[in-house]
């Protein structure tokens, strides 16, 4: 297929339409594109975010889905080197304008990793760790009731409540997954990056996580980056693929998984690349 | 279309799908041929009352159950071990639901054949001739949406799509001219119910090319091809009917 030759370069990428829908867009992306010193990594992405809904980008190794999840609530910030142009806002306001306080907008855009990386403390104290840092609980009690809502929404506390002083380190892969979301639900954000957050989980605790992605889905907006196809198509009502650095394809994830419109999705999806 | 969209879709990462691909489309053309020749062996056996190609016939329709069988399951198992997505997935559901349009054919056909034992004990009739045209009307549909599903050729399908509506047009117009005989001479009664399950038959064989063509045409662009045409054969007033299938006489 000449489709892989084509694809090289990134000039050859065909307009993306932005898509419209009804539903307000959370967060909007607009030219962004994204630097490694000189070497630029994310080419001019325009890309809507839908409230409450769960995106999913997926693309090959390399392909700029995790630097575009990291612009979200500027991960890359720390990175030496990096630089982001273009605009990224949330409800209308500029994430990347220099009074906005980054601390503030992680916890309004809150993060899981791919590993579980639970604070090597208590399964309490891991929870209630942002809610205190943020000032969000005036006395004991109402920190009690915000681990134990975190804990809930997470799935987790039926598994934990009786030891929620040992470690959080102590619980199991899919556990501490979890642990990892109630860590980021706690301080109630309104958008929850995942950075292929089942990629180091069973399928069972795969499913778990999948399952409460779809609860959480009615009060967060998220997006995740996966590599496994099937699980974007499992839990996402919109997709995104990304090709070297394109944002090729957006769109409502069953149209995009049985007839996409560019071939190097259609490449991608069905395992013919490379 | 690029040229490269109509090939087999071949190369896969997993040399093994591209494997069972190629299987399930050789599979798949062997049953578009053996229907094909199965609907033709009806015909002439009903033009020329010949009862032992009657008998092949009906023993041929075995091959298209095991042919349909054998699709059935290549693609529960592409389903299970691929997860098949895309121009992937509407192939294989594709196959699947065109094999199954086929074997319906293949009953219909059969169902044609068996009827020749009882032809041959009738006086010759007339009547023969206009049921053999409706025939033969079907099977240039049947070679086209065949022809079209080897080249892929969207047009083709909805061109077959169209071609119904004449299908049914002469369907309707044997039934009246059929009903006209038996009034005019009772004795051609048994005769003339016989060609009338036959030109129902054919008329449903058309009926399944039209779903093989609108199957094609999902298969290949991913849009559905229905609701576009408002099916010009309801029936007229004289034309009992159910749209249930004869399995068999």
């Amino acid at each position: 297929m000449s489709m892989t030759e084509d694809s090289q370069t990134p000039e050859a990428s065909t307009p993306v339409e932005t898509l419209t829908t009804e539903t307000t867009p959370k967060m909007i992306g607009r030219d962004v594109s994204v630097f490694y010193a000189d070497k630029q990594a994310l080419f001019d992405v325009d890309i809507d975010i839908v409230e409450k809904e769960v995106t999913a980008l997926i693309g090959p190794s390399g392909c700029g889905k995790s630097t575009f999840l990291r612009c979200m609530n500027r991960m890359n910030d720390v990175i030496e080197g990096c630089s982001v142009t273009g605009t990224i806002s949330m409800d209308d306001g500029d994430i990347y304008d220099p009074k906005v306080d980054v601390v503030q907008l992680r916890a309004r855009v809150g993060m899981v990793f791919q590993k579980p990386n639970p604070f090597p403390k208590s399964i309490y104290e891991n929870v209630a760790y942002g809610p205190r840092i943020h000032g969000l609980a005036a006395n004991k009690a109402e920190m009690d009731a915000i681990v134990e809502s975190s804990l809930r929404r997470a799935s987790l506390w039926e598994e934990v409540k009786d030891r929620l002083e040992q470690p959080g380190t102590g619980l199991s892969g899919g556990q501490q997954q979890r642990l990892c979301i109630a860590r980021a639900i706690a301080v109630e954000p309104e958008v929850i990056l995942m950075d292929e957050p089942c990629s180091a989980l069973d399928p069972i605790a795969t499913a778990r996580i999948e399952e409460l992605i779809h609860e959480l889905r009615e009060n967060f907006t998220i997006v995740i980056v996966t590599h496994s196809m099937q699980q974007a198509a499992r839990v996402s009502q919109k997709t995104a693929f990304f090709h070297l650095g394109n944002l090729v394809e957006y769109g409502e994830t069953e149209v995009l998984f049985t007839n996409p419109s560019d071939e190097r999705t259609q490449g991608y999806i069905t395992g013919r690349f490379g | 279309m690029t040229p490269e969209e109509t090939e087999p879709p071949h190369n896969h990462i997993v040399k093994a799908y591209d494997d069972e691909i190629a299987r399930l489309n050789q599979l798949f053309t062997e049953m578009s041929g053996v229907a094909e020749a199965q609907l033709d062996g009806a015909l002439r056996a009903v033009a020329r009352r010949d009862e032992e190609m009657a008998d092949q016939i009906r023993l041929g329709d075995r091959r298209l159950d095991t042919l349909d069988t054998e699709i059935d399951a290549l693609v529960v198992r592409m389903l299970a071990l691929r997860q098949p997505v895309a121009n992937d997935l509407r192939l294989i559901i594709g196959m699947l639901r065109a094999s199954s349009d086929i074997e319906r054919i293949g009953d219909y056909a059969k169902n044609i054949a068996k009827r020749v034992p009882a032809l041959v004990a009738m006086p010759v009739t007339p009547h023969t001739r206009s049921v053999i045209r409706l025939g033969r009307l079907v099977q240039a549909m049947l070679k086209d949406v065949f022809d079209a599903y080897a080249d892929q050729d969207i047009a083709k399908a909805i061109s077959v799509w169209e071609a119904d509506e004449e299908v049914d047009e002469l369907y309707t117009s044997v039934f009246r001219e059929l009903l006209t005989y038996m009034m005019e001479d009772p004795r051609y009664i048994t005769t003339c119910t016989h060609m009338l399950f036959i030109a129902k038959n054919l008329e449903r064989i058309g009926d399944h090319a039209t779903n093989i063509a609108e199957t094609l045409h999902y298969q290949v662009s991913g849009e559905r091809l229905d609701e576009r045409r408002s099916k010009a054969d309801e029936l007229g007033p004289d034309m009992l009917d159910g749209d249930s299938p004869e399995r068999a006489p």
